[in-house]
């Protein structure tokens, strides 16, 4: 434990030294006054290779403090490497609390999901995004993609979902599905499922959003306008399941498919772990799931 | 404005007074100010830590603190370049360079907010590049007793109400423009002994009252 102690103290808290959280802070807050629009920032090296969220974990080690309780889901779960090792990471560098329960916590980290359970005034979400430009895939130039941005031009956009339904006969994005937020600058909600797109309009959670590699930062304010690009005879719509969570039961939440043997055995189950367990403890059974024992 | 004091107070005055527990005032600092930005017209109490030489307030300072570095140009209101105290405390504690023209300032710190030059005075940014804007910090005495102003916006669930004062001149008509310039424009902090408030320039000004 005393060695424990020691390492601690070698890091600054939070890890990030007080130079690159001042950095990081100011452009959360031109992130969070021009919402949508990606702020270049001067992204750290992290003792984690990018892809791993190095954009979300400096997001989180700027804004965390000694009272914050952490939440790091990787797609909904709580018990993901991903997950497991950056709940770790603060622990040890930031001494801070952590918690499974969504309702528990004060900062969420995520990788590509929304938690179920309605998020309230006084959380923040931190995403950790791949590519942060929607329009990239579009135009590969850094130049060309911030003119569109800087005149709303955002007619290639529309023109590839067309595409998408040209060939497919419907909007085939299934993540990082595109939203417009408060009327003007289209954003990457990052690879979540489109099935979480419709939380981020008017949460009462501040969302931000850091992405390491390509070194910006942008941000939704609460209560925020957001909505995903669609047509008037396409409407967006969200995936819908046949059936509900096999362990849970429960409906209208997003499922994970789960292979079970090699002769085309599957189940479909919460991708949130914490809204399963909860809902398992409060007696909810799906239709492959086990009564919990009585505690 | 020379001092009278003999130089060696004067540099206890310039060290003393800054955050007592760096890295934990300026991130409790932040985040009042981060949800003040987050949802405009609320007021974010906050212990302010400093104790700078006047006429800079403690709230204002502190922010100073938590926000400034060599990295960011800060433009003084007339009322505090007069106090070389207050320049040089600045200087020892944030390391910021001094921004010859408010359009080179990314923070502007300003003591006197009724006698404060236009907004379009400051950086705007670009349309490439909005977030190169300046960030005004507002030294104001209350955030509830002058006229209400009734806000809208990203932040605001419906309506939102507060009531700063002093404000610059022609508040309302100032802030109708630099909401026109979006997404250009300057964004405002208002630090007042009771906490922090924001104006981020996405905020719509319904009404003024009182």
């Amino acid at each position: 434990m005393s060695t424990q102690d020691q390492n601690i103290a070698t890091y600054n808290f939070a890890y990030l030294d007080e130079q690159t959280k001042r950095m990081i802070r100011r452009a959360i807050l031109k992130g969070i006054a021009i919402p949508g629009y990606q702020v270049p920032f001067a992204s750290r090296e992290m003792p984690m290779p990018y892809g791993w969220g190095t954009g979300g974990v400096q997001v989180t080690a700027s804004i965390i403090g000694p009272d914050d309780v952490l939440k790091v889901i990787d797609q909904g779960a709580d018990d993901t490497t991903n997950a497991v090792s950056i709940r770790n990471f603060f622990r040890k560098v930031a001494d801070v609390e952590t918690t499974t329960e969504t309702a528990k916590a004060t900062i969420i980290q995520t990788r590509h999901r929304i938690p179920e359970l309605p998020l309230t005034e006084g959380q923040t979400l931190v995403y950790q995004v791949p590519i942060p430009e929607p329009l990239r895939f579009l135009a590969p130039r850094e130049t060309e993609t911030r003119k569109m941005h800087a005149l709303e031009e955002y007619g290639l956009m529309h023109v590839k979902l067309y595409e998408d339904i040209a060939r497919h006969g419907h909007i085939a994005t299934t993540y990082a599905y595109p939203v417009k937020v408060e009327g003007r600058y289209v954003m990457d909600p990052s690879p979540t499922p489109k099935f979480d797109n419709p939380k981020m309009h008017m949460s009462p959670a501040l969302q931000l959003f850091g992405a390491g590699r390509e070194k910006r930062i942008y941000a939704i304010p609460p209560f925020t306008d957001v909505v995903s690009l669609d047509f008037e005879d396409h409407p967006f719509e969200v995936q819908k399941f046949d059936k509900p969570c096999a362990l849970c039961g429960a409906e209208q939440v997003y499922l994970d498919e789960v292979v079970l043997d090699d002769r085309g055995g599957r189940m479909f189950v919460c991708s949130d772990t914490d809204h399963c367990e909860t809902r398992r403890a409060e007696g909810h059974v799906g239709e492959l799931g086990v009564k919990e024992a009585a505690e | 404005m020379p001092r009278t004091d003999s130089s060696a107070v004067q540099t206890a005055d310039h060290i003393t007074g800054g955050f007592a527990k760096p890295v934990f005032d300026a991130q409790a600092i932040f985040r009042a100010v981060m949800d003040a930005m987050a949802r405009p017209g609320t007021i974010q109490p906050t212990k302010a830590e400093t104790q700078p030489p006047r006429p800079l307030s403690p709230v204002a300072a502190a922010i100073t603190l938590a926000l400034c570095d060599n990295d960011t140009p800060l433009w003084l209101d007339p009322a505090l370049r007069q106090s070389a105290a207050v320049a040089s405390w600045l200087g020892f504690h944030t390391g910021a360079p001094s921004a010859d023209t408010p359009a080179d300032a990314h923070f502007a710190l300003v003591a006197d907010p009724a006698g404060l030059i236009a907004f379009e005075n400051f950086a705007q940014g670009t349309q490439e590049y909005p977030d190169r804007s300046t960030t005004l910090i507002l030294q104001v005495t209350s955030l509830s007793s002058g006229a209400q102003l009734v806000l809208e916006g990203p932040g605001i669930d419906g309506r939102a109400a507060f009531a700063p004062t002093p404000l610059p001149r022609h508040f309302v008509e100032q802030w109708k423009q630099n909401r026109a310039r979006f997404p250009r424009g300057v964004d405002l902090i208002f630090a007042a002994p009771e906490g922090i408030a924001c104006l981020p320039r996405t905020t719509r000004i319904r009404a003024m009252e009182g």
